[in-house]
């Protein structure tokens, strides 16, 4: 057995020096959710673990000008707890929220979910579709991406192996924006999303959608961005013919696999199916701003 | 190996002790402190025979790692009961016969502690959700649900 080291750096330039110190693979912890489950059964083997928790700005969720920044180490129970956060952003506190237990909420981060690049991550449509970017930090400093460039395929991610994600940027909201996520499960709770999908929208005063993103999860190697879906919803005042259109375009962005969870055909329609309804919450909760 | 030295709280006492990069709070409980009342189902997330309260949070002892317990507040089943009487939600899994075999009950007694130190009037519903990743496979989860129901009117003082 190589030993392994364990280092818990309270500033965001001692993470970076550790991580490019490591003699073997370095590995980021957060939560350690979907690490611990990892390291047990011997699927990563790190030189180093880098255990961010330490670090004031990845722990922290601030508001300035009605800008959110939440740290990525951020556990999914502070986010629900955070009252401002979760009257302005319902759609990404509720995507984080449905992972796992009470207990995994009291670990699992918006920063893992990402970095972790599961197909199913249920927080990243949510935060894709709301605009949000993320601060990453390396060597050369900091570099702020778009949440959707970071994942480029399942377990695979655009990072360098000495950066980490510091915390996610979420603009303040245009006047009357909404946001929804919601998933498909065979159970009510504890499973793995069958398809997610992430909706945020702005309207006009006279209640026409000005602006308009769309994400689905869990349909494809990684989270998509189903641009025609919102071009659908943008113009209109969300009726039924638009949200025709939505569901078409969610179901043509699909590329998913068949497992036990759910055919290709099963997910296909449910995506089309999520997408409209997660559209509707969406509008609901920006007709009430 | 070099070891890595970790000074914590558990149960409110202060304590010392060195575990390997690798090791979980689970094992270092188990092992290096002889607090077996903390219990390995899966190791892996789901079950909840596991958990304990670090800084008032219900976490799984087997998705953390020893290490990261400095300075920290950890409690596990051992603290539940007072010297002289048990916690109310311990009293009430009896009252209510509320396990079989047992090897669930010391992760749901810990689970619904930390529910009860932040809502003494939780609903069924709330109860459910907040106990859905603890896994009991001889109750059938009825009797633990209106033994926590209970606790909560007793600690209401209903
Ligand atoms: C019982 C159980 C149920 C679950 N249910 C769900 C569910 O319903 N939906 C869902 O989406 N997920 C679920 N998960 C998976 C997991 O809880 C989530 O993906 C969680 O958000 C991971 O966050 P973490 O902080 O624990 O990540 P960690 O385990 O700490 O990290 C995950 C990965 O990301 C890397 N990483 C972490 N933070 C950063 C960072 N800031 N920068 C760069 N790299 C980083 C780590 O090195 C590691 O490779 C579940 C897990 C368990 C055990
Ligand atoms: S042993 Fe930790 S959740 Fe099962
Ligand atoms: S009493 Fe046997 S598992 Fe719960």
């Amino acid at each position: 057995m190589t030993s392994v080291d364990y280092v818990a750096p309270t500033d965001v330039e001692a993470a970076v020096a550790a991580l490019g110190a490591s003699k073997g693979n370095a590995y980021i912890l957060a939560g350690g959710t979907d690490l611990l489950v990892q390291l047990r059964t011997g699927r990563v083997h790190p030189g180093t673990i880098v255990d961010i928790k330490r670090i004031s700005e990845t722990r922290t969720i601030s508001e300035k000008d009605g800008a959110y920044t939440i740290g990525a180490a951020v556990t999914g129970a502070e986010m629900s707890a955070h009252k401002g956060l979760s009257q302005t952003w319902p759609g990404i506190v509720e995507a984080m929220d449905l992972i796992g237990s009470q207990q995994i909420q009291g670990r699992a981060s918006p920063g893992g979910n990402l970095c972790n690049a599961s197909p199913a991550a249920d927080c990243v449509p949510a935060l894709i579709a709301a605009g949000v970017s993320c601060t990453i930090a390396g060597p050369g400093g900091r570099r702020t991406v778009p949440v959707e460039d970071v994942v480029t395929g399942p377990g695979q991610t655009s990072l360098d192996a000495n950066e980490f994600i510091v915390s996610f940027e979420v603009p303040k909201p245009a006047p009357r924006t909404g946001d929804a996520y919601l998933r498909l499960i065979p159970r009510t709770e504890m499973d793995i999303a069958v398809v997610g999908a992430g909706v945020c929208l702005s309207l006009a005063e006279d209640g026409t959608c000005q602006a308009a993103k769309v994400a689905l999860g869990a349909v494809a190697p990684t989270q998509v961005v189903v641009a025609a879906g919102a071009d659908a919803l943008i113009g209109s005042k969300i009726d039924d013919v638009a949200l025709e259109k939505l569901g078409q375009a969610a179901k043509a962005a699909c590329s998913p696999i068949d497992d036990k969870r759910g055919t290709i055909e099963y997910r296909e329609k449910v995506a089309a199916v999520l997408a409209k309804r997660a559209a509707l919450k969406a509008l609901e909760r920006a007709k009430a701003r | 190996m070099s070891k890595i030295h970790v000074t914590t709280s558990v149960n409110g006492e202060e304590v010392e002790y060195l575990c390997e990069a690798q090791q979980t709070m689970l094992d270092v409980l188990r092992d290096e402190l002889g607090l077996t009342g903390t219990k390995e189902g899966c190791s892996t997330g789901d079950c909840g025979a596991c958990s304990v309260i670090v800084d008032g949070d219900v976490v799984c002892s087997c998705l953390m790692l020893g290490a990261e317990a400095e300075g920290r507040n950890v409690e596990t089943i051992e603290g539940l009961a007072a010297p002289d009487h048990l916690h109310p939600v311990q009293k009430q899994f009896l009252e209510h016969a509320a396990l079989q075999c047992g090897f669930c009950t010391p992760g749901f007694l810990v689970a619904a502690k930390a529910l009860l130190d932040r809502n003494q009037n939780p609903t069924e519903t709330e109860i459910r959700y907040w106990l859905a990743g603890n896994l009991c496979r001889c109750t059938g989860y009825d009797k633990i649900v209106r033994a926590v129901q209970d606790a909560a009117a007793e600690m209401r003082g209903a």
